[in-house]
């Protein structure tokens, strides 16, 4: 997938959580709000790019990134067999 | 003219406490107080001969064929103004009421030509049906001066003036100020010279006739009749059923000569529209016959091949062979589909039935994300449920109304109707748009507040509003402390209350007057029943459903939620926008809005489709798109939807669509995103199918077959068809054993049958064992979520910056005689109405780059490029400019950016930076031509 159009919309997701009171609620946020809304492939290949220096993600975001990494495992999850 | 089978009480109903009990011929007759006697009369099942009179309109009293003795009272009142009264004994037949009546008739006839067995209305005329009524035999009055050579008005396209046949009952002209509230029509002369006219003695269609058809549904006599009534004569049969254009979900009859729709009739009891309709209803249904429709399936191996017309069973077949053959090579989440929002409930359901029973993915998306997504999210974050809080005619109890990004007179005329007749009976308005909109100045109606943001800047808005009602202890501090959760309140109430959030400050964002946003907001705060409504200016943005939390927000902190009058209410673009949400079309969502992830609900699917339905969120549209590019997504079911030309940044779209290896169109034209398909299966229009829509109002009606199928299927029998091909029989005999099913995994649905419809005419989910005759009114006494949330609304930018290269800002909306993408209005008379977009800019920046009223001009995006007649006008603001995208060959999406709602994907067609220049005089010429 595009992964400059999955960070744009990454980024987006942590500008909106950005605004709440603190910081690790709005990370959880962001690490929910991709889990509930992304197809795993997307989240997948984003988890990809975050491990290989996610050059361009917000810092929320990666720290959200990095929640679902571990949250998810090793796998990565890959649903389109 | 109304249907004869239509009942008349010959004035509306009034609601009164108080019953007033009187004697009409003898019959004791109870009725609410303010009842007029003739209604009284009527509800007792004594018809009083009348002609101006009719139950839609206020009474008026100028026909005197009413007239009735009344015991105790000199003379002969007419009975539509005589209001009831405790004892009132009335006679409404006598010799004297009788000479009185047939000298009355005598003289209408008088001047009338007497051409009954030529004339259109012949058998459904309510003058011939007095003049037998009150025993007319013959006119004694010899040939003078009449008005039979007037000339007809032939310049609508849809219906013909013949004022011959006129007898100045104002029925008509009551219609256009009561009803529709456009003042297009009125009585022009005095005495014997009075006339019907449009405007200042205009034709009807150079006036400002909005071709509603309230007049022609109120004349009682062949003076304004259909065209397809002229041409056809009067129809034989009809069949109720539901608009197929916006969102208000109007009940018409199918007025049908055969299998020939004679006209469509706004129907009395449609509880949406009650009587009422606009010209895409009224009138624009010939598109369902129109020579473009598909008629035969057609499948070809690559798009750069003709198409060959194929058998059904051939065509079905290819298309089962080439997404199991594509599932085969790139896995199982390769493939997906889209459904449409014109598609009725059933039809969606089963389409995301395919996906993710036979699919065995949740890749299923729909073009209502592409508008009201946001809604979604953010109505069922605040208050846990995805849709309207209200019924429309809860408009009638509101005191405020604001209206925020949306064009309700041309967007949703029906419902703006209803609104305007609340806005004279002296509510206040508050319109927030970039743009202004006819709502902000009518014939008596004005906005008192039209805050004229700058495009993208509504949050920054929604926050200052939200921000005086905190600091100026505006807030409805009972209702918040019941209703709200009041840790997230104290948080919200916190941010709120910041500097950063003051009127001041969103003066600079927005470039609204900090008084005037005061102003807004101490109106709407202060309002007994304050009321919101917003369209598409508030979904697509890229902070979509962050404003859509802020108006939840607002409507939680001033209490204006759970009773009538009151709400936040979206009003839906298409006709079954709501259905398609509803029906599980979300790759996340089962029906009800039920996350996928959820182990409960995923069993009651699993269970009654004999699958295990991935518990996996899907891919969106613009998701698949990408995969598409990626090469992990190569099939497309798309039912009902143009993709190719309704998605933004088209060159993007249409690379993707290239890119897939089998797309299966399912529609009635031959659309743009057919350019790129495999496989074409003619759908059904809406007259040729069985089903249900379900409205803004979360309305549920019946949509019914009027005519069979031209092309042999209606659209659900096709998705069966394709879902047994591949492997997972789908074996309903009618929609009816849809509906039953989702009844049956849908809690808010569980109520709803069609027997239910067919007794009740409509029913508003929830509609189960709570409430099995529908719920108007939502969030009563507790939120469906339990407490509202009040969630942090931060006002980010968009990423869409205008620059000196693209120093203006797009935004885009819609005219009343065209529907979406145009795809079935362009091939009506409507086209006529609206012959192509335009640009609307601003005077100031029309003289800064010499651009002339009608030049054809150069409109430059990041992304494209597209070439638009320019109207000059100061409804859009300096910086601002704005067009529709009801044609095609305007490419107005693919100016759009990649910018969509963080929330849903949303995109956002509000906010596209663009530089616009004037064409030199060959290029002009050449744009013109379409070249």
């Amino acid at each position: 997938m595009d992964i400059e159009h999955l960070v744009m919309m990454a980024n987006d997701i942590g500008a909106y959580f950005a605004g709440y009171p603190s910081h690790d609620e709005a990370v959880v946020a962001i690490e929910h709000h991709l889990r509930h809304f992304w197809e795993p492939r997307m989240r997948r290949d984003l988890i990809e790019y975050a491990a290989r220096g996610g050059a361009g993600l917000k810092p929320l975001v990666r720290e959200a990134i990095d929640l679902m990494a571990r949250q998810t495992g090793p796998e990565a999850e890959d649903r389109n067999d | 003219m109304r249907s004869r089978q239509d009942s008349d009480f010959s004035t509306p109903r009034r609601e009164s406490a108080r019953t007033v009990t009187l004697e009409i011929d003898g019959r004791p007759v109870a009725v609410p107080e303010g009842t007029s006697v003739i209604r009284a009369a009527a509800e007792a099942g004594i018809n009083i001969p009348k002609l101006c009179a009719t139950d839609s309109l206020e009474p008026f009293g100028s026909c005197r064929l009413c007239l009735v003795e009344i015991e105790g009272q000199k003379g002969y009142p007419a009975s539509c103004t005589t209001p009831v009264r405790d004892g009132l004994k009335v006679r409404t037949e006598s010799p004297a009421l009788a000479r009185l009546r047939r000298g009355v008739m005598e003289l209408y006839i008088s001047d009338h030509p007497l051409d009954c067995l030529t004339c259109p209305a012949n058998g459904n005329c309510e003058l011939q049906d007095m003049a037998g009524a009150v025993g007319l035999r013959e006119v004694r009055y010899r040939a003078g001066a009449n008005h039979l050579h007037a000339e007809k008005d032939t310049s609508n396209p849809y219906f013909t003036f013949d004022p011959s046949k006129c007898i100045v009952c104002s029925r008509c002209v009551r219609a256009c100020e009561e009803v529709q509230g456009t003042y297009a029509l009125t009585i022009d002369g005095r005495g014997f010279s009075s006339v019907v006219s449009p405007g200042q003695k205009q034709s009807f269609a150079a006036s400002e006739c909005v071709s509603c058809g309230a007049c022609v549904q109120a004349c009682p006599t062949a003076t304004l009749m259909e065209n397809s009534v002229i041409e056809l004569g009067q129809p034989e049969h009809s069949v109720v059923t539901t608009c197929g254009y916006c969102g208000v979900g109007c009940s018409f009859r199918a007025e049908m000569k055969g299998d020939l729709v004679a006209r469509m009739a706004p129907n009395p009891n449609g509880q949406a529209n009650h009587g009422h309709s606009c010209v895409k209803g009224r009138f624009a249904w010939g598109y369902a016959t129109h020579p473009d429709r598909v008629m035969r399936p057609m499948i070809r191996k690559s798009i750069d091949q003709p198409w060959n017309e194929v058998s059904w069973d051939e065509a079905i077949a290819y298309a089962a062979s080439e997404f199991k053959r594509i599932q085969q090579k790139y896995g199982r989440g390769s493939i997906g589909a889209i459904t449409s929002s014109r598609c009725t409930n059933e039809e969606t359901f089963l389409v995301q039935k395919l996906v993710r029973a036979v699919f065995g993915n949740n890749n299923v998306d729909t073009c209502a994300r592409v508008c009201h997504s946001p809604t979604g999210y953010g109505l069922k974050t605040a208050f846990g449920t995805s849709a309207t809080t209200q019924d429309f005619d809860s408009v009638m109890q509101a005191d405020v109304m604001m209206v925020i990004g949306a064009n309700v007179t041309e967007g949703h005329p029906v419902f703006a109707a209803q609104m305007k007749r609340r806005l004279r009976q002296g509510a206040r308005l508050i319109v927030i748009d970039p743009r202004v909109t006819e709502i902000v100045r009518l014939p008596h109606v004005a906005a008192s507040y039209h805050l004229q943001l700058k495009p993208g800047t509504n949050v920054a808005l929604i926050n200052a509003i939200a921000h005086v009602i905190v600091t100026e202890d505006l807030i409805d501090e009972k209702f918040v402390a019941e209703r709200c959760d009041p840790r997230e309140f104290e948080t919200w109430k916190r941010f709120i209350a910041d500097e950063r959030n003051s009127p001041e400050a969103a003066e600079k964002i927005t470039g609204v007057a900090a008084e005037q946003i005061r102003g807004a907001a101490r109106m709407y705060a202060n309002a007994p029943n304050g009321a919101i409504y917003y369209g598409l200016g508030v979904t697509e943005h890229s902070q979509g459903s962050t404003m859509v939390l802020g108006i939840a927000n607002l409507a939680m902190i001033t209490g204006n939620i759970g009773r009538l009058g009151v709400g936040v209410n979206p009003l839906r673009g298409q006709n079954n926008v709501q259905g398609a949400c509803d029906m599980g079309s979300f790759p996340h969502e089962f029906s009800g809005y039920r996350h996928i992830s959820d182990p409960v609900v995923r069993a009651t699917f699993d269970a009654a489709w004999g699958v295990q339905v991935d518990p996996e969120p899907g891919l969106r549209i613009p998701n698949m798109f990408d995969a598409a590019l990626d090469g992990s997504f190569m099939g497309l079911y798309v039912q009902g939807e143009d993709v190719a030309q309704s998605e933004p940044n088209g060159k993007h779209v249409t690379a993707a669509l290239q890119a897939m290896e089998c797309i299966v169109v399912q529609d009635l034209f031959m659309n743009e995103t057919a350019q790129y398909a495999h496989v074409f299966l003619p759908g059904s229009s809406f007259l040729e199918k069985n089903g249900t829509f379900t409205n803004s109002e979360r309305r549920i009606s019946m949509v019914r077959k009027v005519t069979a199928p031209i092309a042999g299927k209606e659209d659900w029998e096709i998705t069966c068809e394709l879902a047994t091909a591949l492997g997972y029989p789908m074996k309903y005999r009618h929609p009816s054993e849809i509906m039953d099913e989702i009844a049956r995994l849908t809690p808010t649905f569980s109520g709803v049958s069609y027997a239910k419809l067919e007794r009740l005419g409509s029913v508003q989910w929830p509609c189960n064992d709570k409430a099995p005759a529908g719920t108007p009114v939502m969030h009563i006494g507790e939120f469906v979520r339990g407490k509202g949330k009040l969630s942090i609304t931060e006002y980010v930018p968009t990423e869409e910056r205008t620059n000196s290269q693209f120093p203006l800002i797009l935004t885009t909306g819609r005219i009343l005689t065209q529907y979406n993408v145009g795809t079935q209005t362009r091939r009506t008379a409507n086209a006529s109405m609206h012959a192509e977009d335009r640009l609307e800019i601003h005077p100031a920046d029309a003289e800064l780059r010499g651009i002339r009223d009608g030049d054809m001009v150069a409109v430059a995006a990041r992304r494209g490029e597209t070439r638009l007649r320019a109207s000059i006008t100061e409804r859009v603001q300096p910086g601002v400019v704005y067009t529709t995208f009801h044609h095609p060959e305007s490419h107005t999406n693919d100016l759009m950016s990649e910018h969509s709602d963080w929330a849903t994907n949303c995109p956002e067609y509000k906010v596209t930076a663009v530089q616009v220049k004037a064409l030199a005089a060959s290029e002009q010429a050449r744009a013109a031509a379409g070249g």
